[in-house]
């Protein structure tokens, strides 16, 4: 996305959004205009950055807890028949799941601190990952293979050198998903119970009626989505080189 | 290097029940080229795969003698029409792979003496795509020549260059391969007649010699004798056997 895009999308989004405000009169506690937001931006910026700090920890804790165990996960599985025999209906059956539904039976288990917003995060990510880098691991080109095969190549060597190397694009695929729903996971565990974080400060905003304050902390969250959206698509363009 | 053993391939092959081919022997001569050409979905590479210890989607009978009695096992180099060189290393690292994968010793100054051999010198550190799809080649020529091994397996490997670069490419190929036992499984009866000890034409129904020049390959393109051997070749493989 080119960021002159960027700019252009986000002040047509601004004007409209002023325009229905001030066409229609809507009360502010229901649609408060952009420069109220702003507003509680500003007054409110060390609340929300306390609460932005908890939220971004989670999320990248999760980020790299969850990419690890979904990168261990899809090489057990590449390498291991009876891995894949026994843990891949295990998997597709944890999907039908909805990590959502679970929110609740995670605070109760790991309680209203962070444990429990990282582990949804995990949850939701590590499926994404283990999967991207499971299937790029079971595509390296057959020619690849077969030069390492006539190479005596060990199973291991070939594994670290090869399919691992041929499957990074893939797994730079899954870490950009996961890069998305990683704030979605720790949020939705902060609504359902929890001290601190952005998800939390919503839930506080919309309870007492301060909509504004509510859309700020909303833009917080959506902003820092972007940030370590752009970040990890760095990271996966990095991975994808040469490719 | 070891000398290059004969290798005679002899045994039957189906492919989901059906026959491909039936009861062929093939003599490949030690420390000479042997060509196999044929129709496409006749089965040569596979010959060639399954020579080369590697899986192939057919069920083959048969056995595979060397004239030294020993296995093929890790004594076979193999090219493809693809390269195969790595996108993600440089043409040294790609050149020294085959002592990576196995976990031995690598030599980096043996490794950067062929790429010199072939004609890459000042080219080590480049990634393959920063090399034309001749220099890619020739890259995969000096892995192989890495490889130091006494059977050549080429599948193609000049088919997909163009015909300047592929003559130039067999003549490179030929003068750094001689004394190998070499099989070349290509498609171009020009090739063949150029580079050939003896070649042969695979057909449905079994093999059949081709009579070569007397003169020692690589023969020149314009030679009369090797046109000859060409037109003779295109004209089995476009009427069946004679």
């Amino acid at each position: 996305m080119n960021w002159k895009h960027g700019i252009i999308s986000a002040i047509v989004l601004i004007a409209v959004w002023q325009l229905t405000v001030t066409l229609t009169g809507v009360a502010s506690f229901i649609l408060p205009s952009p420069l109220r937001v702003a507003n509680a931006l500003w007054h409110s910026r060390a609340l929300i950055a306390e609460h932005a700090w908890v939220t971004l920890a989670e999320v990248i804790l999760g980020l790299i807890i969850g990419s690890i165990l979904g990168i261990v996960t899809a090489i057990n599985l590449a390498t291991s028949s009876t891995a894949r025999a026994i843990l891949r209906p295990i998997l597709v059956f944890s999907q039908a799941i909805p990590v959502f539904a679970l929110a609740p039976l995670l605070t109760l288990w790991f309680g209203y601190g962070m444990g429990s917003k990282i582990i949804m995060a995990v949850m939701i990510i590590y499926f994404p990952v283990a999967s991207a880098f499971f299937d790029g691991l079971m595509k390296t080109p057959s020619g690849y293979l077969d030069l390492a095969q006539t190479m005596a190549a060990t199973q291991s060597r070939e594994l670290w050198h090869i399919r691992m190397r041929a499957a990074m694009p893939s797994l730079g695929s899954g870490l950009r998903l996961a890069a998305v729903y990683a704030p979605i996971g720790a949020v939705i565990g902060e609504w359902v119970g929890a001290s601190k974080g952005l998800g939390y400060l919503m839930l506080l905003a919309n309870g007492r009626v301060k909509t504004d304050l509510l859309f700020a902390t909303l833009i917080v969250l959506a902003v820092l989505t972007v940030c370590l959206h752009l970040c990890v698509d760095i990271l996966a363009r990095r991975l994808a080189k040469d490719h | 290097m070891i000398a290059a053993p004969s290798i005679t391939f002899s045994g039957a092959a189906e492919f989901s029940g059906a026959p491909l081919f039936d009861n062929i022997t093939l003599e490949i001569k030690g420390g000479e080229w042997t060509c196999l050409l044929g129709p496409s979905g006749v089965g040569k590479t596979t010959v060639l795969r399954i020579i080369a210890g590697l899986d192939s989607a057919v069920n083959f009978r048969g056995k595979i003698i060397s004239s030294d009695g020993k296995t093929l096992q890790n004594r076979t180099a193999y090219m493809a029409q693809n390269d195969l060189l790595f996108p993600w290393l440089t043409l040294l690292d790609n050149v020294c792979i085959g002592a990576t994968l196995r976990g031995d010793h690598v030599e980096k100054t043996r490794a950067i003496e062929m790429i010199s051999r072939v004609g890459l010198a000042g080219h080590e550190g480049k990634k393959p795509s920063q090399l034309s799809g001749g220099q890619r080649q020739r890259g995969a020529l000096a892995r192989t020549l890495m490889e130091d091994r006494p059977v050549i397996l080429l599948d193609e490997p000049f088919s997909a260059l163009d015909a300047k670069t592929r003559a130039d490419m067999q003549e490179l190929a030929a003068e750094l391969l001689t004394d190998r036992t070499v099989l070349l499984v290509t498609h171009d009866p020009a090739e063949a007649a150029r580079l050939s000890h003896q070649a042969i034409v695979m057909h449905s129904t079994g093999l059949q010699h081709i009579d070569m020049p007397a003169t020692p390959p690589v023969r020149g393109i314009d030679d009369p004798q090797t046109l000859a051997t060409q037109g003779k070749m295109l004209k089995i493989l476009r009427e069946g056997p004679q």
